[in-house]
């Protein structure tokens, strides 16, 4: 059966901080004293892919406390745009080329992206995923789901539906598979079993 | 030419030319009337031609600076015996005043655009076109031999007045410039019969087609060194097989995508001289045999001490490699998306490494393995794969900076593009390596404090500047007060190059700087809360410096106004936005020494107060 739709938002919501980390203890990664910025228009519209650069419009303000820009500044990380053209092209032929999905796991502040193309059935991917992440997952049983763990690998298909990892036949999970999310604790339990 | 610098190695980091070229004001002749010049006079009654001899010999463009400033009579000589020149503003000096003082230059080296230009912050028709120098040039030096640009502008009409001008013309070197198409090139091949060199490297090229390539004549043989690597079409490959075959001095190749593995062991067999190598995509399938006939054809290759490219590398055949691996000193694998497994084996072959350039896709467990690995390294550039997507964590971390500064102490070049750094980290990294001349630390999110202990990164840098006495180059980031730029201006003594973002908390810090680093030649700052007076704290000092670059701070038309007005030999550039209403803010400023003038060529965008 599909799962609740009511995630928990705040726990797949992107956080700076260690593992672990409570909500509560958030940190501010800029300090309140900002440098005056305003907005930079694009320059150069020609020699650069539109994915990186839209400008960020930083208002001005002493009690700033901006979290870092999600919005990406012109120029910024530094890169030479012949590299940083590069960089886009390979991602466009690896998006082509491979099934790339993101992973997130609970209480992880950090997404992981991987290719499902590389992985020839649920053990590898398994396996692949408790490296990344350090963790075990339980025992698979088609009755009973994961067992064992308090890790239990879900994903979300083409319907937005989240589904158990390897319920569906590989091919079929490869095909629809949009992301994974690694749930861990009480969300996990009464995932219970699919039919 | 894999480094990000010109070739000319230290000279290219040698003061600028005016200096020397202020000789040609009333110097000279307080030289000549000076008490000092009978001294002088006494001590070059040296015969001439010995002199002029050992003078010849010099290459060092600060040693040939420093004897143009003896007396008349050496400036003299040593003008008449210079054959290259480095000019690392083109905008500092004409190139009538070069002909005019240097009668014999067979090489040249110009550098043009602000760096920033690199990350898209300069308008696109800025300026620094060559096509002025090549005029006064073909006029002038008809024997010219070399031309290494960085950062200009060249146009395909100009590639072909240069092919068809100078006779004699070898080493065309272009990186980093844009303006032209591969037209031009074919130009350069079709006309150039004593063509050794032709490295386009990482430019904005308009690239139409391989077809430049076959343009090389069959009577052509004195190639050396060809680097397309760059460039994106498909060459021909019969042709390219036969030109490397007829040029028995090829010595530096590097191809680009188009190749593939089959036909890189075409290359290497007829090549085993090479130096230096740039190989295609590194993946394709390949039977045994191919395979075995590609490892061979690497073990031919005795002298290979350079190695890059690695397109779309296939970690299966990276063994294929081993028999060059031993003796290769740089390797550049910037390109090659590497996990840190597949990199750790390669490695292992690698123990006289001296540079080493990744992505961070390696992490800190490929970097764990090149400290263990590569004991002689002394230059290290870790780049980002993802630099724009910031919630898929990739790359390395303050881990594996320090593993490498463990294993390789004499480490002195470092480049590191990272997401999290801490304060205690930098400071090992820089007890184990003392010798840092260039220290470029990229934490990709701007104004990011030490993400343990979430103060600012201040104590990181201070180490840097504290331990590392040799430092010429340095790049901040991270969220930085004033502290930092107070360590850099009471540290820094050495400090040429100086890059700032995002960091400072008030005037305070950059008066520092301008106040405290004495050889202070390049500062370029963005995204700072400096204003009007750290603008003007520097007034005397910028005529000691190439350039001051400032965009995104607090500075204004008024401040400009003042700095060019105070000091009239200094140019005083602001580049405005479209449609920005005047608030009188100077949002991008561009400040450089000159004897040339203000330049004629600023497009309308660019203000010369």
């Amino acid at each position: 059966m599909a799962f609740e739709k009511d995630l928990n938002i705040d726990a797949t919501e992107l956080r700076l901080g260690l593992p672990g980390t409570s909500e509560e203890s958030e940190k501010q990664t800029s300090p309140s004293l900002r440098p005056n910025k305003r907005a930079l228009p694009d320059m150069n519209e020609e020699s650069v892919s539109s994915d990186s650069n839209v400008t960020a419009a930083i208002k001005k303000s002493d009690q700033e406390t901006a979290p870092p820009t999600k919005a990406q500044v012109v120029g910024w990380p530094p890169i030479r745009s012949y590299r940083k053209n590069c960089l886009q092209q390979k991602k466009t032929e690896a998006e082509i080329a491979g099934i790339y999905v993101k992973v997130s796991m609970d209480g992880a502040p950090y997404l992981r992206k991987i290719d499902l193309k590389v992985y020839k059935g649920y053990p590898e991917l398994l396996k692949a995923l408790e490296d990344m992440f350090k963790f075990k997952v339980g025992e698979y049983s088609e009755r009973e789901g994961y067992n064992g763990s308090e890790f239990v690998p879900t994903y979300e298909d083409k319907d937005g539906d989240w589904m158990l990892v390897g319920d569906v036949p590989w091919e079929m999970f490869t095909n629809s598979c949009k992301r994974l999310r690694i749930m861990k604790g009480s969300e996990a339990k009464g995932l219970g079993c699919v039919v | 030419m894999e480094s990000s610098e010109l070739k000319g190695g230290k000279d290219s980091q040698i003061s600028d030319e005016l200096s020397e070229l202020r000789m040609e004001s009333s110097e000279l002749k307080k030289a000549k009337d000076s008490p000092i010049s009978d001294e002088s006079n006494r001590r070059s009654s040296f015969p001439d031609e010995v002199l002029e001899r050992v003078i010849s010999l010099l290459n060092s463009h600060r040693d040939r600076s420093s004897v143009s400033l003896v007396c008349k009579d050496w400036y003299n000589m040593e003008r008449w015996s210079r054959t290259h020149i480095f000019i690392g503003n083109c905008y500092s000096v004409s190139p009538e005043i070069v002909a005019r003082r240097f009668p014999k230059i067979r090489s040249l080296t110009l550098k043009g655009k602000p760096r920033f230009s690199d990350f898209n912050l300069v308008p696109q028709n800025w300026g620094a076109d060559v096509h002025a120098w090549l005029v006064v040039f073909a006029a002038k030096y008809p024997f010219l031999e070399e031309l290494r640009l960085k950062r200009m502008t060249i146009s395909d009409a100009s590639l072909e007045f240069l092919a068809l001008s100078f006779p004699n013309f070898k080493a065309l070197s272009l990186l980093s410039c844009d303006g032209f198409s591969t037209n031009g090139l074919a130009a350069i091949a079709t006309h150039c019969k004593n063509l050794t060199e032709l490295d386009i490297h990482e430019n904005d090229i308009d690239d139409k087609g391989g077809g430049w390539l076959s343009c090389f004549p069959e009577s052509f043989t004195s190639l050396e060194v060809l680097n397309f690597a760059n460039m994106t079409s498909d060459i021909n490959f019969d042709a390219l097989e036969r030109l490397i075959s007829r040029c028995k001095s090829v010595r530096v190749l590097k191809v680009n995508r188009s190749i593939s593995l089959e036909q890189l062991q075409r290359l290497l067999a007829n090549a085993p001289q090479l130096t230096e190598l740039g190989t295609g995509s590194f993946t394709q399938e390949l039977a045994q045999r191919q395979y075995e006939e590609l490892e061979s054809a690497f073990n031919n290759c005795k002298n290979i001490h350079t190695l890059s490219g690695l397109w779309e590398v296939k970690g299966l055949y990276l063994p294929a490699l081993y028999p060059v691996s031993t003796h290769l000193t740089f390797l550049n694998l910037s390109y090659a998306v590497l996990q840190s497994d597949e990199l750790a084996k390669l490695l292992v072959h690698c123990p006289q490494l001296r540079r080493l350039w990744v992505l961070d896709t390696v992490e800190d467990k490929g970097l764990e393995a090149v400290g263990s690995n590569c004991p002689l390294l002394e230059e290290l550039r870790v780049f980002p794969a993802d630099p724009f997507d910031e919630e898929i964590v990739h790359g390395v971390t303050e881990a594996g900076f320090v593993a490498v500064s463990y294993g390789c102490p004499r480490l002195h070049y470092v480049l590191y593009f990272c997401r999290q750094m801490t304060n205690a980290a930098v400071a090992t990294v820089v007890q184990n390596c003392p010798d840092f001349t260039h220290f470029r630390l990229c934490i990709m999110t701007p104004g990011q404090p030490d993400y343990l202990t979430n103060e600012p990164m201040d104590e990181a840098f201070g180490a840097v500047v504290k331990t590392c006495t040799k430092l010429q180059r340095l790049s901040v980031s991270g969220y930085l007060t004033d502290l930092t730029f107070e360590y850099i201006g009471t540290y820094a003594k050495n400090l040429e190059t100086l890059s700032v973002a995002f960091a400072g908390s008030s005037d305070w810090g950059m008066q520092c700087v301008l106040g405290g680093c004495p050889k202070l030649r390049k500062l370029e700052i963005r995204d700072c809360p400096f204003g009007n007076a750290a603008l003007l704290s520097g007034l005397e000092k910028y005529e000691s410096m190439r350039s001051l670059w400032m965009s995104a701070c607090n500075v204004t038309m008024n401040g400009c106004r003042l700095l060019a007005r105070e000091m009239p030999r200094l140019n005083v550039e602001v580049m405005k936005e479209e449609g920005s209403d005047d608030d009188g803010r100077a949002d991008k400023v561009y400040v450089y020494r000159s004897i040339a003038g203000q330049r004629r060529d600023a497009p309308s965008s660019v203000l010369t107060l």
